[in-house]
């Protein structure tokens, strides 16, 4: 049972608030959750907070905090799991979820949140049964232009590689709006993979794991199926084998309840008559013994690449020598940041810095080959993504639709398989 | 102040209510519906809707109109509770729509609240479960929820529901998987075995979502990992790397997996992890480093020569931030595992050049005089000290300092005399702080009783093994926190619960207390939250007492006066009396009480409750005159049954016996 929610702005404005109760506090309570958060002790965790009999649990989302506050002892996991579908939800109706998305979509957050909770109980998420319900359109601020890529969320253009993409899927709400009847009849299936890695100061891997997930974003009319058909090596567990060579596979599989898993298991075909909007269709957790080096195979490559490194207190200049001028080095907050807009695969690059510590003169760094580091020369982190690339190796074989569309063009269909450093960490 | 509405809003709102037809639009149903909640002007108003509303076509309007009578019902705000709609509700409970189903839980649940809340019997057990696989994520977590209080009556029945409950623990939605479990938990709560094998299937689930990409969920699964690994300690142990922090995360989940491993830390990954650890010892972020160090300490318990090795590593960096932690983890260590002693003295000196803070001094100083005679120079380090107490900020220091000195005076006395005295001496005459000098007078006088006094007096163990066996809880039983799983529990942990709870308590009791008198049926309510504090009760035969919610005075009183006592009996009592003691003894065994005098009153009277699983109630007066030097106990029973009547005051004399024993 939920006494209230709100959105509070990443500086803690109130962008939403809306009482379900009207037993409990007023406005003010959105303060108070703010003031406590930020004079948080360092070692406590603000995922949950607790005043004056009201436990408060939020989720930060795209720099936004979503807070909902309650007095039962509820299910942390259901909440949780609520808010963020509360957040995709949001971003489906309004475009994408944003400060600036909200307030010009106030009444619609309002209207959708009235069908979502009565009373403070859930009443349903589903963008299909609440698309018979919402009136109010969203206000989308301007079009999509491909060198705003500040708002842009999952889908749609957060590479540059998707700038070939002509659509707006990333800005745009699922609603169809019912003035533009021209609209494109599009899906948009994503294959992203998070990687944590973490790499010992000899070179051997401590940790490599890979965590997926298959998203679909579907403008199409509700109810008709489509086949997805994944690489046939695709094994779940460790005892199953399919196919030859070494195949790919995964600790753990869940599915969306929507999934049809009838030919799953003969064929790697997934059918499913997806709702529409944004829903995980189904993640996994893989753990694969790779050796990467920075060579990728040649076609791809690793771009918005950020090297990471936290330097002894006090250094302070930098001298750098890089080997284009497309890369970038500076010292930030105590660490230095390499920037590389993108590496070809099979390519090698190097940059020289050197620093100066005082006390006592440092040995210069080159690269990551640091013989003794002096102390405070943290680990480095380095953060990447890689489009058409999975580290699995699973891809979408074919993406079909069964359905026949009426009047309209075939349907525009978009598949993209990307990977991005979750944790990329090389111990020094 | 809540917000009632001009009164043309309110206006407004009556005639809306007053159309005969308003649930023909559903959306302006809902409205209206919605809108009632602030606005008590218009009780007399919504009652005809929403009845209309129950029976409507439209599975919205129903829906809309089944928490409206939740509404209705806490806007009358007296308890009255509407017999026939109830009834309504429950026969709603059958309607077509799911979320229909959902909603008449949870209005009837609020509805129904000072009576326990919505009954859940066989045949509603069994529709519910049924219907499960229609509902949506959020209806199916909220009905798992609702089966908790549902008790299968045979084994058999039991089995069949575990069965239909499978294919949860499987769902993609975490909430779903989690609520299932503790289903699980509860219901098989008298088959470890089953528990153990949903603990292993969650297994999954549970890391999945602490490696998830949102912190949040991945925060309040570790919580659920330390939770069950306070019973399982192997339970993760494969699984080690998932917990190994990664640079990028916040503070609070990297605290929580260095918590984690310290936990699940065996003989295979003890190598694995330890490098791990000592990796974030030097990470920039000094209060993760410290809890790193602290972490290792931990771990030293069981697995001391490695970690006193790393330890001593870790002194050669020569930070302060360091260096300090690690003094004070050999301080705990050497009290708690004696066989380190030796390698803990061996890497003492020199740390006295790293070390500036107070609790760092406090714990060198400490190792300095009670292992003084194995340290070389050991003298000469207290020596620095003495010579810069002037200058010392922290009075604690200085405490340490002159225990620690006369205890190194006691073994090497030609070396530390001179210092001692002049220390003594500046502390009696110089010394500012009271607590200083009156230590600095009671050592001296000790002193000129005599050395072989002070020995004494200062020459205790210096290291007692079995703390470490005290302090390190024994493996839980699984049943002892089933009941916390999938709540706010093991996320706030227990410690910082028990005060919310305490203090959510304390606020509910505050207006009331004004009202007491001596001793009343109507007196004050002792609020306690004991659905959270749920504790099973060990070994008392067929009777299980369950924590049920607090019975009102009003409803006690009434129940009280129509029941006929069942069993009177009195026991001896003797001397002093602790009403807070007998109270909070009660609690442990599900004993509720409902009003109690005040200590000290003659005669002194309390009033508790009790319910067992089956629903039976029993209702008991303690009577208690000084003056007989005995307690008389009244119990009365809402079922007649002989069984547990007798087992109920067996336990209620056990308590009563033991608080006997522990004043006495």
């Amino acid at each position: 049972m939920i006494s209230q929610f709100f959105i509070l702005s990443s500086k803690g404005d109130p962008l939403i608030y809306k009482d379900f109760r009207g037993d409990s506090g007023g406005r003010d309570v959105a303060e108070l959750f703010y003031r406590k958060l930020t004079g948080l002790p360092g070692d406590e965790s603000p995922v949950v907070m607790h005043h004056d009999g009201r436990h408060f649990i939020h989720i930060r989302h795209s720099s936004l905090y979503l807070v909902v506050t309650t007095s039962e002892n509820v299910s942390p996991f259901s909440l949780l799991e609520l808010l963020s579908r509360l957040a995709t939800l949001l971003g489906d109706y309004c475009g994408s979820l944003g400060e600036g998305t909200i307030s010009r979509n106030v009444a619609l957050v309002y209207e959708l949140l009235d069908e979502v909770l009565d009373y403070g109980y859930v009443q349903t998420t589903s963008t299909e049964m609440l698309r018979n319900f919402i009136q109010t359109e969203a206000v989308v601020s301007k079009p999509f232009s491909l060198f705003d890529l500040s708002s842009v969320g999952l889908f749609g253009a957060e590479t540059q590689q998707s700038k070939v993409a002509p659509s707006s899927a990333a800005s745009r709400p699922v609603l169809s709006s019912r003035s533009d009847q021209s609209q494109k009849n599009e899906v948009f299936l994503d294959v992203v993979e998070r990687l944590s890695v973490l790499i010992a100061s000899n070179g051997s891997l401590l940790k490599v794991d890979v965590q997926g997930e298959i998203r679909l974003k579907s403008f199409l009319p509700s109810g008709s199926e489509m086949r997805i058909g994944l690489t046939e090596e695709f094994c779940v567990g460790k005892s199953e084998l399919r196919g030859y060579g070494p195949g790919i596979r995964v600790d753990e599989v869940s599915f969306h309840s929507s999934v049809n898993l009838d030919e799953f298991e003969s064929h790697r075909i997934l059918r499913l008559q997806p709702p529409q909007g944004e829903w995980d269709r189904g993640s996994g957790r893989l753990q694969v013994y790779l050796k990467l080096r920075c060579d990728l195979p040649s076609k791809s490559q690793a771009l918005n690449v950020r090297l990471h490194l936290p330097l002894p207190r006090g250094v302070v200049s930098l001298s750098q020598e890089l080997s284009s001028p497309e890369q970038k080095a500076e010292l930030a907050e105590g660490a230095l940041r390499w920037d590389l807009p993108r590496v070809q695969g099979g390519s090698q690059l190097s940059g020289l810095f050197q620093m100066d510590v005082p006390g006592s003169p440092g040995p210069p760094s080159h690269g990551l080959s640091t013989s003794a580091p002096p102390l405070g020369l943290g680990p480095a982190s380095l953060s990447f993504e890689l489009p058409r690339h999975t580290c699995s190796g699973l891809q979408v074989r074919f993406l079909r639709l069964a359905f026949r569309p009426c009047g309209n063009a075939n349907p525009h269909k978009w598949v993209r398989h990307l990977s991005h450093s979750d944790a990329y960490v090389i111990r020094i | 102040m809540p917000y009632l509405g001009s009164e043309d809003v309110v206006k407004e709102l009556k005639k809306a209510l007053c159309n005969p037809h308003i649930q023909a639009d559903r959306l302006r149903y809902r409205n209206v519906i919605q809108r009632v909640i602030r606005m008590p002007g218009v009780q007399e108003y919504i009652q005809q809707p929403i009845l209309n509303g129950l029976r409507d076509k439209a599975s919205y309007v129903r829906r809309v109109a089944v928490l409206g009578c939740a509404k209705m019902h806490n806007l009358h705000g007296d308890s009255e509770v509407d017999g026939a709609l109830v009834n309504e509700l429950y026969s709603l409970l059958r309607d077509q729509d799911p979320i229909v189903v959902v909603n008449c839980l949870r209005s009837l649940e609020e509805i129904l609240k000072l009576e326990g809340g919505v009954v859940i019997n066989k045949p509603i057990a069994h529709h519910l479960l049924n219907r499960m696989s229609k509902l949506d994520q959020w209806g199916q977590a909220e009905v798992l929820n609702f089966l908790l209080r549902y008790q299968p009556r045979s084994e058999e029945e039991l089995f069949d529901i575990l069965n239909l409950l499978d294919s949860f623990l499987k769902s993609s939605s975490p909430g779903v998987v989690m609520g299932a479990t503790k289903l699980f938990l509860i219901l098989a709560k008298k088959f470890p075995h089953v528990q153990t094998d949903v603990l292993v299937r969650v297994k999954g689930p549970l890391l999945a979502a602490c490696s998830s990409e949102s912190r949040e969920l991945c925060f309040v699964a570790l919580c659920h990992v330390r939770q069950i690994l306070h019973s399982l300690p192997g339970h993760f142990s494969s699984h080690y790397k998932k917990f190994f922090c990664s640079y990028s995360e916040p503070h609070y989940i990297k605290l929580q997996k260095v918590e984690v491993l310290c936990e699940l830390v065996n003989d295979e990954n003890v190598q694995q992890v330890l490098e791990e650890l000592r990796g974030y010892c030097t990470d920039v972020s000094a209060d993760f480093a410290q809890a790193a160090i602290f972490a290792i300490g931990g771990i030293a318990r069981t697995y001391t020569d490695q970690c006193v090795q790393i330890l001593t590593e870790l002194l050669g960096l020569r930070q302060e931030h360091i260096t300090t932690v690690v003094v004070q983890t050999f301080r705990d260590l050497v009290w708690l595992c004696p066989q380190c002693t030796e390698a803990v003295c061996q890497a003492l000196p020199g740390c006295e050049e790293n070390i500036q803070d107070s609790e760092g001094k406090q714990a060198l100083i400490w190792l300095l005089g009670v292992h003084g005679e194995r340290i070389p120079n050991a003298p000469y380090v207290l020596e620095d000290f003495v010579e810069n107490v002037k200058s010392e900020t922290f009075p604690a220091v200085k405490m340490e300092l002159l225990t620690a000195l006369l205890r190194l005076f006691l073994s090497r006395p030609a070396e530390c005399q001179d210092m001692l005295g002049r220390l003594l001496y500046y502390c009696i005459e110089e010394e500012k702080d009271m607590a200083v000098r009156d230590r600095g007078l009671f050592y001296y006088r000790l002193l000129l009783v005599g050395i072989d006094e002070v020995k004494r007096i200062l020459c205790s163990p210096k290291s007692d093994p079995t703390l470490g066996l005290l302090e390190d809880p024994a493996e839980r039983p699984v049943n002892s926190w089933a009941s916390d799983f999938n709540t706010l529990v093991p996320v706030y942990g227990k410690a910082h619960w028990a005060t919310i709870s305490k203090c959510q308590g304390a606020e509910r009791c505050g207006p009331e207390l004004p009202k007491t008198s001596s001793f009343a049926v109507s007196g004050p309510l002792i609020p306690e939250d004991n659905k959270e504090r749920e504790q099973e009760l060990p070994d008392s035969g067929a009777l299980m007492l369950v924590p049920n919610r607090q019975l009102t005075a009003d409803y006690f009183e009434k129940t009280w006066l129509s029941l006929k006592v069942a069993h009177q009996q009195v026991l001896p009592w003797r001397g002093e009396f602790h009403p807070d003691t007998l109270q909070m003894a009660l609690q442990v065994v599900n004993i509720q009480t409902i009003a109690m005098s005040r200590a000290g009153t003659r005669p002194w009277k309390a009033y508790l409750s009790a319910q067992d699983d089956t629903g039976c109630l029993f209702l008991t007066e303690l009577l208690l005159e000084p003056e007989n030097s005995e307690m008389q106990i009244s119990v009365k029973q809402n079922e007649a049954r002989t069984e547990t009547l007798n087992s109920f005051i067996s336990v209620l004399e056990t308590v009563i016996g033991t608080i006997e024993e522990i004043k006495s």
